[in-house]
């Protein structure tokens, strides 16, 4: 059912850390490692070492740079994933049902069984977060790993998202956004995270905390170097220097 | 957006196939068409167009082979409701071919007609909606996408009725009418919708997107997060040259709106060849929605784009 459920009893999603984050890429490759050997078919590369290498990714870290009204200027990595949205069109739009959202936790997710791939799905979603799989001829997206967070065949530490355990530097958390007592809805409320593209209004359940931006101190300027005045003195010696270095 | 050719083929072929049922239908109910042989073969080959054109959209789906779910949404989504208004206009309008065909005299075939044109507008306005109702898009986000699609479907349709008409040497007056009319109206439509996108720069932008910068600040890409666009680029990164776009738009309104206008005229005023101005109209028209149709694509701009460089969406 493609219909979106009123409310959902858990808003599991991540919180990702825009101040720490190193870009490093761990998240995404350990996100892959995870998606492409289990739940569903693989995540297919096309042409992965060659000049023209394209393939299904979930999660995606962009760098951007970003300058204050007053000139100061920061690099920001940005890993940019599906963010379970609590009133997704990608969810709405699907003609078969496939994508949709669970009502005991929120995470959206597509049925690998029922998708016919008519790639609609990655058109209504505003954060470019649906890859579609070539191979498999199925739309592959974020799904918060859901086969690691509910799985008690591994160890209990493991159950998490694999981007979560894999960060170094511990710029990703999970959990649920829909109790306010939850670690990562404190670090929320105290670093004010917020929405991506909150004006699109899908609402989206994971959040971002800010770059400490104001922290940073713009260089101070050089001092800049005295211009000639043209004064007999510097006329000396610019001769000496003229005469002194034929 | 992708302009893929299976999409431009599906909505332009099934477009004017809904388009000829509509005519044919009304001019059927108003007592006005034709019956024997002509009426059968314009609605064999409204069917025909629309088939064609529902095959070819099977085309770009990744398993054609479960298309049969896409009928179970119609709750909430578009795609959902034009399969089964598609599906549900084939029974009026298949019954009506095979009454015609048997030559049978039937007192039902004025209902079926009336489901028929009904089933045609309903379908065609599900297809205009799947792209209308996208806010990703502000070019497709419009009140006016639909009317174009029902528009343009109108005036093809028309045309093909006109020609199959004349072909059988029953070109009347009211058809050249209705021709014009449709045209002028899809006309003044679709330029009115051009005028609105091209007022319309987006309101969302990169800083909303990453929400970086802070207030008056800016935000520019550093790194890509791939060395190669991905299916997100190739899908929705589309772009098309500004100058392109216009020549291309000159190049639509001339082959679709202009050229079939002046050839109909003609037709209606002038008193034989009535079958090959109906013909050149036609053809041209074709060429000129097939056009309108890709631009309708390549112009298109995702706000997912907002991450990997484009300013405003
Ligand atoms: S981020 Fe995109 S794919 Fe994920 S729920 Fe929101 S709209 Fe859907
Ligand atoms: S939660 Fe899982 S699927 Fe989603 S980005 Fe992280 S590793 Fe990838
Ligand atoms: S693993 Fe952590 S630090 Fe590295 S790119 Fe991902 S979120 Fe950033």
């Amino acid at each position: 059912m493609t219909c979106l459920p009123k409310q959902t009893d858990k808003k599991l999603g991540l919180v990702i850390d825009l101040d720490i984050c190193v870009g490093c890429q761990a998240c995404a490759t350990s996100c892959k490692e995870w998606n492409t050997s289990g739940y569903s078919a693989p995540l297919s590369d096309h042409d992965p070492y060659g000049a023209d290498p394209s393939g299904a990714w979930l999660n995606r870290i962009h760098s951007f740079e970003a300058t204050t009204a007053k000139g100061v200027s920061k690099t920001v990595h940005f890993p940019r994933s599906c963010l379970h949205c609590e009133e997704p069109a990608c969810v709405t739009v699907c003609p078969t049902g496939a994508s949709y959202k669970r009502e005991e936790d929120g995470i959206v997710l597509v049925n690998p069984d029922t998708c016919i791939g008519c790639k609609l799905c990655s058109w209504a979603c505003p954060y470019g977060a649906r890859e579609y799989d070539y191979d498999d001829g199925v739309m592959k997206k974020c799904t918060l790993c859901v086969d690691r967070i509910y799985n008690e065949n591994i160890p209990e530490e493991d159950r998490v998202p694999a981007c979560v355990r894999a960060c170094p530097t511990g710029a990703r958390a999970f959990g649920d956004l829909g109790d306010p007592d939850s670690d990562v809805s404190k670090s929320v409320a105290a670093r004010d995270g917020f929405n991506l593209l909150d004006e699109f209004g899908y609402k989206p359940v994971n959040k971002y905390l800010p770059p400490r931006i104001n922290s940073v101190q713009a260089a101070p300027a050089a001092e800049e170097p005295a211009a000639p005045d043209g004064s007999r003195l510097e006329k000396l010696f610019a001769w000496a220097d003229k005469a002194l270095s034929r | 957006m992708h302009p893929a050719y299976s999409v431009i083929l599906f909505t332009t072929s099934s477009g004017a196939g809904y388009g000829l049922l509509f005519w044919l239908s009304l001019a059927h109910m108003a007592g006005r068409l034709p019956g024997g042989a002509m009426a059968f073969i314009a609605v064999a080959l409204a069917l025909v167009l629309i088939t064609a054109g529902l095959l070819s959209s099977t085309f770009h789906l990744g398993h054609p082979e479960r298309a049969i779910g896409a009928f179970s949404q119609w709750r909430s989504s578009w795609l959902s409701r034009e399969g089964v208004a598609a599906v549900a206009t084939y029974i009026p309008a298949g019954l009506l071919a095979l009454i015609w065909l048997i030559g049978a005299e039937a007192g039902v075939t004025k209902l079926l007609a009336l489901l028929s044109a009904t089933g045609a507008v309903a379908t065609v306005y599900c297809t205009g909606m799947i792209y209308g109702s996208l806010r990703t898009i502000r070019q497709w986000n419009k009140g006016l996408t639909p009317v174009v699609y029902l528009a343009l479907a109108g005036a093809t349709g028309a045309l093909l009725l006109g020609a199959m008409m004349s072909i059988f040497g029953a070109a009347a007056d009211w058809v050249g009418v209705v021709t014009l009319m449709s045209l002028v109206a899809a006309g003044a439509t679709k330029l009115a919708y051009w005028r609105q996108i091209d007022a319309d720069p987006g309101q969302y932008t990169t800083e909303m997107a990453t929400g970086l910068g802070g207030e008056g600040g800016s935000v520019r890409p550093l790194d890509p997060p791939h060395t190669k666009p991905n299916f997100v680029m190739r899908e929705m990164g589309y772009q098309v040259a500004r100058k392109h776009t216009r020549r291309l738009r000159r190049l639509s309104v001339i082959a679709l709106f202009a050229v079939p206008i002046v050839a109909v005229l003609i037709a209606v005023l002038a008193s034989g060849g009535a079958a090959i101005l109906y013909l050149i109209a036609t053809l041209t028209a074709g060429w000129g929605v097939a056009t309108e149709r890709w631009l309708f694509f390549a112009e298109a701009e995702h706000v997912s784009q907002l991450y990997y460089g484009a300013n405003r969406a």
